[in-house]
Parts: C-alpha cells; structure tokens; sequence
C-alpha cells in the first residue's frame, strides 16, 4: 500500500537552497482522477485474493477473517478495472463515481 | 612555484589537477582532445586521485559531472564546439540546478560548413544558458581564470557553473611558459569541495530538479540573476586572494593604453595579445588607439565598460562569430546596450571566423577606419573586414537549364 511519508526528513538547521528540489514528500490524492470505481459484491467473494496480486496499484488488502474482505484504498486506486476482469468470480463492478455512496 | 612549458589545454588540465577534481568525464573533440587524454593519463597513473567516467557523448559526458556534483564532489568536463551544443540540454540543467562545475570550453566554429578552428560562435550560443563566460588572452590567463573560476563558482553567494573559454590552436595547441602554483598554495586557495546548495545523501533524501509551476519558475530564474549580480564582487573579492598568492592580477575587463587615445577597440579572447601588438606598434608611429578586453562576458560588466567607454567618440566592437541576424554580434550588441544614452558611434566589426587568423594587418585595418571616422574623412567602415572579395562565387557548377 503507498503511504504518504510521515514527516520530513531534514530534521538539522534550516537554510535557503537554490534552484528546484523537493524535500517534503507529498503524495497527491491520485484517486481523485478516477472516473468508475470498483465495487465488491461479497456474496460470491471467496477471498481469494486474486485481485490483490493483479492490482497495479497495489492499493487492495485481503481480510480473509472479515465478511467484506476486499479492502480497496480509494485514495489511489485509478479506477482501471484489472480486478474486475481478473476475480474468478465475477463479482467486482466499476460504477460511475458519483453514482453510489 | 615553478615554470612549466605548457599549451591551452595542457593549462587547463593543470588547473583540475590543482583544483584536486574528483570525477572526470570527458569525450574528446578537437581541439579539446588532449585535455580528455591528459586527466585520462594524470587518473591512469595516479596523479589525480579521481574517478574517470567513459561516456558515449558530450550530453552524457556534462550528465555525468553535473550529477556527481550534485552527490558532494567536484566534477570536471571540457569540450568544444559541436560538442557543446550536443551538450545543451546538459548545460541548462547544470546551471539551473545550480551545479559550480567549471568547464574548460576550446572555441571552435559550430558545423555548418564543418571546421576545426577557432571561431567564439559556439561558446555564444550557450550565453543566455546561466552560465558566467570568461575569455582567456593567453595560456597563462587559461591556468589562471580555470583556478580562479573554481573560488568563483562555489562561492555560496554564486552557485553557478562556468566557462573557461580559450581559442581553439591559437591557445589550445600554443607552448608558452607558464608560471604554475604551488599545490600547497591552491590547496589553501581552493581547498577541499563543499557543497553549498541542495545535494543528494542517502540517508537524508531529496528530489532534485522536479517539475515547477508557473508559480515558482520566475521565481528560480530570479534566484539565478541575483547570483549572477553578485559575480562582480566576488570575482573580485578572490582576485585580490589570487594576486596575493601568485602576483598576478587578473580582472574582469582590461583597458590596455587607453587614457590618451582617440579610438578604442573592444574584444575577445587571444585577438587581444594581436591588437595591444598592433596598438603599440601604431602608437610608435604616432597614432593614438587603443584596446579594451573583456575577460567576463557573463554576467556582462557592463556598469563597468560604460565607465572606460565614457570618453570615446568612435568605438570598434570585434566580434569573432557571425552574430547571423543580428543588427551586430553578440558582442556588439552587449556593448551598445551598455552605452544606451551616450553619444557614440559603435562600429561593428566580424572576422576571425572558422580559424581565419586576426592578423596585424586586419586589426590595423580596423584601427585605421576607425581613426578616418573619428577625424571625420570617412563615414563608413567594413563590417565583415576579413572577408574575401569573392566571397559569392567561390563554387561554381554546371546546371542543366
């Protein structure tokens, strides 16, 4: 799962550096340009976890203890629709975002 | 110190090994050539304690030194002509990331038509890249401009790269007896390299050169000029240490007998030795001229020339590249903004172009037209004053009509 770095890392004095560079870690919400967002229908849902190992993103986590299993990081996750075509069980949708809570 | 018989590019070579630079990546292109072969022998035998870099071109070649630079050591690369404008691309980046790497660069003419020789046209063409320029007059100014250079550069005041830049064979390939440093004293002058701005270290990572909005390029361009406005002082500032150390005072620009004079010439590079010969030569004759070199040609001093130009009715501008386009060349145009608003009669000179000599007699001529404008006797002057009278016909062939 990609995490936002938790704090900056210069951590001695602070002094002016020219020209461009970055030292604050900022990950943007790249979620955000999703468009249709998959949806898990847990009845059919054995916990595989195919879609965890194809996601691009890397942004699926398996519970196989809980009922709803699939745990996806909707911060990140582009909407590409992989794990829709890769569950063996068909039971991923994309739906328009927007359209469901 | 020590007298050593030594040419251009054996100068510059012993300025980075004075300067105790620690990667070297180089591709040789005449005239440059022999600078790459010399680190290449000086790390092979252990002289230079240094990592030399093989690379396949001059755009990996300036990648390669503007990026060890950027993890903490001093870098060095030189090259010339075609070479420096394969490195372009390179040459932005190393000033815009505010990489001090000083950079040898043997003036050569850019292709086309191809040529080997000596021409100021590719070092120009790099002028507005944030880069500071200086022109070398002999092979001594070489050794001597390269080590000072360094002090200029890393300054923290400056961060920025520059271009030593020496006429290709009349400096490159011309033994002259130079007086060398001792290593001590440059140790002590230079000293171990420090990085000053934003570095790469692993265990505290930052991402250099990202992508900047509009919200910030002006901003970093600015960052720039205020580093290029400090030049002068410190350029002056170590120039004083230098004199100090070795005796020799180098400055940004030199006014050579021009307290008495009637008309001035104003030039670049190697020519300058030609045209005081030919100043004090005319001046034994009774004709008052004289000739101003320009060793800093970024940042432009041009507070300074408006001072030494105050007093001149008719100034010549020598400009050894074609300046194509232009009302004048690079030069020319840089002198005539500088005398914005004074009452003088600029005239724009173009010679020495793809290794033609600027001998004597061309710069006597030059002299002589303006001397006639000054008195009055004539009102026009040859602005390409080496050129050939069959300039327009030199092939011919024949076509079916």
């Amino acid at each position: 799962m990609q995490k936002q770095q938790e704090q900056q890392t210069r951590n001695c004095k602070k002094i002016n550096v020219y020209g461009p560079c970055a030292n604050e870690f900022v990950s943007s919400n790249t979620g955000s340009w999703r468009l249709e967002r998959p949806v898990v229908n847990f009845e059919n849902c054995i916990k595989c976890g195919i879609c965890e190992s194809f996601c691009p993103c890397n942004v699926i986590t398996i519970h196989k203890e809980l009922k709803e299993s699939v745990e996806i990081d909707y911060d990140y996750c582009k909407g590409c629709g992989i794990c829709v075509n890769e569950c063996p069980k068909n039971c991923i949708k994309l739906v328009a975002e927007g359209s469901v809570e | 110190m020590a007298y050593k018989m030594l040419d251009g590019n054996s100068a510059a070579v012993e300025a980075m090994k004075l300067a105790k630079v620690q990667v070297i990546s180089a591709y040789p292109i005449t005239p440059q050539s022999s600078i790459s072969e010399k680190l290449a022998d000086l790390v092979a035998d252990g002289t230079i304690k240094a990592e030399y870099i093989r690379v396949e071109s001059e755009h990996s070649a300036l990648s390669v030194a503007t990026t060890a630079c950027l993890v903490g050591v001093r870098a060095a690369t030189a090259t010339a002509s075609n070479g420096l404008a394969l490195m372009h691309e390179v040459v932005g980046m190393t000033s815009g990331n505010r990489v001090p790497i000083v950079m040898p660069v043997v003036n050569r003419g850019i292709a086309a038509p191809w040529t080997l020789w000596c021409e100021h046209g590719d070092a120009m063409s790099e002028r507005d890249m944030g880069w500071l320029q200086f022109y070398c007059q002999n092979v001594q100014e070489v050794l001597d401009m390269t080590l000072l250079a360094y002090k200029i550069c890393e300054d923290y005041r400056v961060q920025l790269p520059s271009m030593v830049c020496l006429d290709g064979f009349f400096l490159s390939h011309s033994m002259q007896k130079i007086d060398v440093p001792t290593q001590a004293s440059m140790d002590q002058f230079i000293g171990p390299y420090i990085p000053k701005n934003a570095f790469l270290d692993t265990s505290d990572p930052m991402f250099i050169c990202d992508l900047t909005s509009p919200d910030e390029y002006t901003e970093m361009r600015y960052q720039q000029k205020k580093a290029m406005d400090n030049v002068f002082e410190v350029f002056e500032e170590y120039a004083k240490a230098y004199e100090v150390i070795t005796g020799r005072k180098i400055q940004i620009m030199e006014s050579y007998k021009t307290e008495d004079a009637d008309t001035v010439l104003v030039a670049l590079g190697s020519m300058c030795g030609t045209a005081k010969h030919v100043v004090n030569k005319m001046r034994a004759e009774g004709r008052k001229v004289g000739v101003i070199k320009i060793v800093t040609f970024r940042p432009f001093p041009f507070e300074a020339i408006r001072e030494a130009l105050k007093p001149f009715k008719v100034i010549g501008v020598f400009d050894r590249s074609a300046g194509l386009g232009g009302q004048g060349g690079p030069l020319w145009s840089e002198i005539t903004a500088a005398m914005n608003g004074l009452n003088a009669d600029i005239r724009h000179f173009v010679g020495g172009l793809g290794g033609r000599d600027v001998t004597e007699t061309t710069i006597e001529k030059i002299f002589n037209e303006l001397l006639d404008i000054q008195s009055g006797k004539s009102l026009n002057h040859t602005q390409w004053i080496d050129t050939k009278e069959n300039a327009m016909t030199l092939r011919e062939v024949t076509v079916k009509c």
